[in-house]
């Protein structure tokens, strides 16, 4: 480039940094239009039609929605998933956390075998996970049982009505506690030493450390961690779709409510209805992200 | 918050630190039984599946899981897996090797350039599109699966490799994570001086950006590949031929026959269903073993920086 041309044009090199901008993100930008803006736009363009039996489809206004709030059997979904939200989420972040601070504290033996192998079960697919747990509650070939045999003593079904939610849990929490276990750990890492170094000038025991210094400095990172598995609960699909084919009398077409717009839409053909029911889950679940952001936010000013 | 460029460094500097306070306070036995009871429950159902993998099929009923049967099978039960159906196996485990490496290295090279833009470039709208793509994360991936398949079939992908590729490209947390990365990892008196020296800006990207910005691409690919390898729901709906199903449809598939199997054929596909679960998860845990400086170096960034 010659320094005339440069000088001739003051603008042309803000100009050229915009338009590598856009050509840079285009790519990206264009696959996000493809495979998220496009299928939304369209499930919420489907949701608003109904189709009949004559006339075919026609123009529903807010019908699908106003069925899908009435509806008994996405409302149980909808309280299966938030029940199984409040329990096994903290229950797995706990242990995620308690974890953590073992192999962060630098008094545990071996931290990089437990560091790896704790989080070893994120790579085994939800499929191979649910037959796994699932063959192992069963009663054809199930561990459960035959432990329950060899002490003399009869367990509890694992796959009975009572009990499905909790072991399905189990398999969850199996998947994803190394997962949440790696993101706090490294936040964990960031800390810089400085404030390790002021606060054992000051006196402070490794449980006050711990809750002083670590906690607050993991604070982001517990709310990454929360949000994904708020996510994931309400998305929950894999694991009950296959536990479905060993239990089916206790897992219904309408397990969840990822499951329940699955099978309306490929078993029962009401695919209207079916987008309906996913864009509610999907507001239900972006609402309740939210209000656990905010719920998170106000606590960090209060303390 | 610390920048991430210099994880290395702080690692080194605190390895140090921890090992003084190591020699301080002393090793807690407490602590380590503790965590001798999480290591047992992560890996016992793994251990679980490689002996009764390992098992042949009277075996697999009538002795205790959690040790080997009478004679090691294991070798006799991956010839029955990868041969049954005329090697169906096979052609799945290609397909998901297709779909992840494909997918995945997709899905990470477009999040490496999309976030290097948005984190070095500043062109108007971008904190519009970054907060676009940021909501998207919150829409459950599964809502959008039924959506997909409908336009999918209207434009007559369904039930071709395209239709699982497609939207296995797209990784909104990657290019989140990617954004959080480029803007410590690429210093922009580099890309001033580069400017000034003439080079464009894809020459920028090309030769100076993609090397400052490998450690992030890694991590990404990663969860990526963990992402497509494990992909259940999607291909479920878009496939409908054997011929193209990843290991999961498959494998499930499988178990479809085995628990509807009204006489003994369905006992002898459990070990085969419980050799091919094994199958597919070795070379993932291979690939985390191998690359792990990588992943956890570079996880930290998406979550320590918010």
């Amino acid at each position: 480039m010659t320094a005339p041309a440069t000088r001739a044009g003051l603008a042309r090199p803000f100009l050229r940094l915009r338009v590598a901008g856009y050509a840079f993100f285009l790519p990206f930008f264009l696959v996000f239009l493809i495979t998220v803006v496009a299928p939304l736009a369209y499930a919420i363009y489907l949701s608003f039609f109904q189709e009949r039996m004559i006339g075919g489809t026609v123009f529903a206004g807010l019908g699908n929605y106003t069925r899908a709030i009435g509806d008994a059997l996405f409302g149980a979904g909808l309280v299966r998933v938030a029940l199984f939200l409040v329990a096994q989420v903290p229950i797995m972040l706990l242990i995620a956390l308690l974890c953590a601070l073992a192999i962060d504290s630098g008094r545990l033996r071996w931290p990089s075998l437990f560091r790896i192998t704790i989080f070893m079960p994120y790579a085994v697919p939800a499929v191979v996970a649910a037959l796994m747990w699932g063959y192992m509650y069963g009663d054809q070939f199930g561990l459960v049982g035959q432990i329950g045999d060899a002490l003399g003593v009869t367990l509890p079904d694992l796959m009975s009505r009572s009990w499905m939610l909790g072991s399905i849990g189990n398999m969850v929490t199996w998947e994803y506690v190394g997962y949440n276990m790696i993101i706090l750990y490294a936040a964990l890492r960031a800390i810089p030493e400085e404030l390790y170094e002021a606060a054992e000038m000051d006196g402070a025991g490794a449980v006050r450390i711990a809750w002083s210094i670590k906690l607050p400095a993991l604070r982001p990172a517990l709310l990454v961690a929360t949000l994904f598995s708020v996510i994931g609960s309400f998305q929950l699909f894999n694991e009950p779709n296959i536990l479905q084919k060993l239990a089916p009398s206790v897992i219904t077409t309408s397990y969840t409510p990822n499951m329940y717009a699955y099978n309306l839409a490929f078993n029962g053909q009401q695919i209207n209805y079916s987008a309906a029911v996913a864009v509610v889950l999907g507001l239900v679940t972006v609402v309740v992200a939210y209000v656990v952001q905010i719920i998170t936010a106000r606590r960090e000013k209060t303390l | 918050m610390t920048a991430i460029a210099d994880a290395p460094a702080t690692a080194a500097r605190r390895g140090t630190h921890r090992s003084a306070k190591g020699k301080r306070r002393g090793k807690s036995p407490l602590l380590t039984v503790i965590m001798l009871v999480m290591f047992v429950y992560a890996v016992l159902p793994l251990f679980w599946l490689l002996a009764n993998a390992s098992k042949s099929g009277a075996d697999l009923f009538s002795t205790f899981g959690l040790w080997f049967g009478g004679d090691f099978s294991l070798f006799a039960n991956i010839g029955d897996t990868l041969s049954y159906q005329n090697g169906i196996f096979l052609r799945w485990f290609g397909n998901t090797v297709l779909y992840s490496v494909v997918g995945a290295g997709g899905a990470a090279l477009l999040a490496t350039i999309g976030g290097y833009a948005l984190a070095k470039y500043d062109f108007p709208g971008r904190k519009l599109l970054f907060a676009l793509v940021l909501g998207a994360i919150s829409i459950p991936g599964t809502a959008l699966a039924v959506p997909t398949y409908l336009l999918f079939s209207q434009i007559g992908i369904v039930d071709t490799p395209w239709a699982v590729l497609i939207p296995s490209l797209c990784s909104p947390f990657g290019l989140y994570l990617m954004r959080v990365y480029a803007a410590d990892a690429v210093p922009d008196s580099i890309l001033e001086s580069a400017r000034i020296d003439g080079a464009g800006e894809f020459r920028i990207f090309r030769t100076i950006a993609l090397r400052l910005l490998a450690p992030g691409f890694v991590t990404v690919l990663l969860f990526s590949l963990v992402a497509t390898w494990n992909n259940y729901f999607l291909p479920l709906i878009v496939l409908n031929t054997p011929d193209w199903f990843p290991l999961t449809v498959g494998l499930n598939q499988w178990n479809a026959q085995a628990n509807s199997g009204t006489s003994g054929a369905g006992d002898a596909t459990y070990t085969l269903i419980l050799t091919g679960s094994l199958l597919s998860i070795v070379p993932l845990i291979i690939a985390f073993l191998v690359l792990q400086r990588f992943w956890q170096s570079g996880l930290a960034t998406g979550s320590v920086k918010q």
